[in-house]
């Protein structure tokens, strides 16, 4: 079943609608309730390779829907630490659970103070 | 100037149902309800309503208008007996799909093209150029609703809905046309599809569509569900079914999409000297199916590879929901288009193996 429409006061948000949860300098990243919506129901994730850098706004994986692809977009720099491998295996996660269950990897931050320059949820909210 | 998009007469309903529209050949359609894989399941288990609204209907008739169907379409109407139907083309002079139809023989020297939404214009000034002399032509798309049924229970639903004392639906063969009062609209009904289930597709009056569309939804004890254009899409390219102006357009012939078995060669039409040479001579491209051996997703324009060159490009793709694989179509060499080739698709950037299959990619269990 698809999740309801939420955007939790403890994430913070890219404007190409993506969220991070921070935790020190590791953080993780996954896509909004809106990203998943508009794409509908997810069927495909490639990651990113474990190691691997990302840099801020860039690119670092696609999600495809049954219509469509859609790059996601890294609200911050750093290095891959884990792939939700749960994910490529049930994509569906994505739909279902877009903050908990259907995170998409874990980073060490490059930078952990740049958390700063994301939105907050209701700066977010606002966007849409 | 691009214009708003159109709606078919099922719009409110489609809004009502909650469903995600999107703009397809300038109408504003369903693209899903409540998602493409469940209701692509639905459509294979049980049954799924289609508006089709969007599709065009030509009408002709008059003392010409046989002569102008022989000139104009790649299939024989002289083998169709009145209410039958065929699956034919509109070519250009180099053998080129204009469109891809159905043509209907209806009582009282009527016939009647079922069209695509996006080329119903451009078929009638085809038509028109033709100067045929007795051929009248009517473009019907306007006050026409269509939807169709389709699925496994498709024609045991419509009997429940179906008058009594006429024959059965399940008595209509395949590619035949009736007229029939359906949940009281009277409609033309054709055993045809675009999903490879058994089913049919309806058309009434443009003001009679949201009847026949709540007619059938009321038989939801046969499982049936409103379905979008997403799932028709999954649906066609599991049967390998090509889309216009996707797999087949007016570049491309119905010898190299793989679609001679619909062409009636040895008299004259427009198009035919092109597929004549192309029948005797072979094809330097055709239209063949891919499976996808890793989990990737094929998509329209992706490059096929051998060894690293192009040989060329996928036409249309998804991830296939009955056998979780992505398949697509592409035309390629026929020396290369032999079952169990192993190329590459390049997935943005990555080269990913592909098998060379038969079609229909989605095979009926039993």
């Amino acid at each position: 079943m698809p999740a309801e429409e939420s955007y939790p006061d403890d994430l913070r948000y890219h404007r190409d609608h993506d969220w991070v949860r921070v935790d020190g300098d590791e953080a993780v990243f996954g896509i909004t309730w809106h990203a998943q919506d508009a794409l509908g129901e997810v069927v495909y994730f490639e990651p990113p390779a474990v190691g691997a850098a990302v840099a801020a706004d860039g690119s670092y994986g696609s999600l495809e829907s049954v219509k469509a692809v859609s790059d996601v977009i890294a609200p911050l720099a750093g290095t891959v630490t884990a792939v939700n491998d749960r994910v490529v295996e049930s994509p569906e996660l994505v739909n279902e659970d877009p903050y908990g269950d259907g995170w998409l990897i874990r980073v060490t931050l490059a930078d952990p103070a740049s958390v700063e320059t994301l939105l907050d949820a209701a700066a977010y909210r606002a966007l849409l | 100037m691009a214009n708003d998009p159109r709606r078919t007469p099922l719009y409110d309903r489609h809004v009502e149902l909650g469903a995600r529209m999107v703009d397809f050949a300038g109408w504003e359609m369903p693209v899903y309800y409540v998602g493409i894989n469940e209701e692509h399941r639905a459509v294979r288990a049980r049954a799924g309503l289609f508006d089709v609204s969007h599709m065009g209907q030509i009408e002709v008739t008059g003392s010409g208008a046989e002569a102008l169907l022989r000139k104009a379409l790649a299939s024989d109407i002289d083998r169709l007996e009145e209410g039958r139907a065929q699956y034919s083309f509109l070519l250009n002079d180099k053998g080129g799909i204009v469109d891809d139809l159905i043509v209907y023989r209806l009582p009282a020297g009527r016939w009647l093209l079922v069209v695509n939404a996006g080329t119903t214009q451009t078929d009638v000034v085809h038509l028109r150029a033709l100067k045929q002399r007795g051929a009248a032509l009517r473009d019907l798309s306007a006050e026409t609703a269509m939807v169709a049924l389709q699925g496994p229970v498709a024609l045991e639903l419509l009997a429940d809905i179906w008058p009594k004392r006429t024959p059965a639906p399940e008595t209509i063969p395949v590619f035949g046309c009736v007229e029939r009062v359906v949940a009281g609209v009277p409609c033309l009904v054709a055993r045809t599809g675009y999903t490879g289930e058994p089913g049919v597709e309806l058309m009434c009056a443009a003001d009679r569509g949201g009847d026949l569309w709540d007619g059938i939804l009321a038989r939801r004890e046969h499982g049936v569900v409103p379905s979008g254009l997403g799932a028709r899409d999954t649906l066609r390219l599991e049967m390998g079914y090509p889309l216009h102006g996707h797999d087949i357009d007016p570049k491309t012939t119905p010898i190299e999409a793989g679609l001679g078995r619909f062409v009636h060669l040895g008299r004259p039409f427009v198009g035919s000297a092109v597929l004549e040479r192309q029948v005797a001579k072979g094809v330097k491209r055709r239209l063949t199916g891919l499976r996808l051996m890793d989990r990737a997703i094929p998509r329209e324009g992706y490059a096929v590879l051998q060894d690293g060159a192009k040989v060329g490009a996928v036409t249309s793709g998804t991830l296939s929901p009955s056998i979780d694989r992505g398949i697509g179509l592409a035309y390629i060499p026929p020396e290369i288009a032999e079952p169990g080739t192993v190329l590459q698709i390049d997935i943005r950037g990555r080269e990913r193996d592909a098998e060379v299959v038969p079609l229909p990619f989605h095979k009926k269990e039993g």
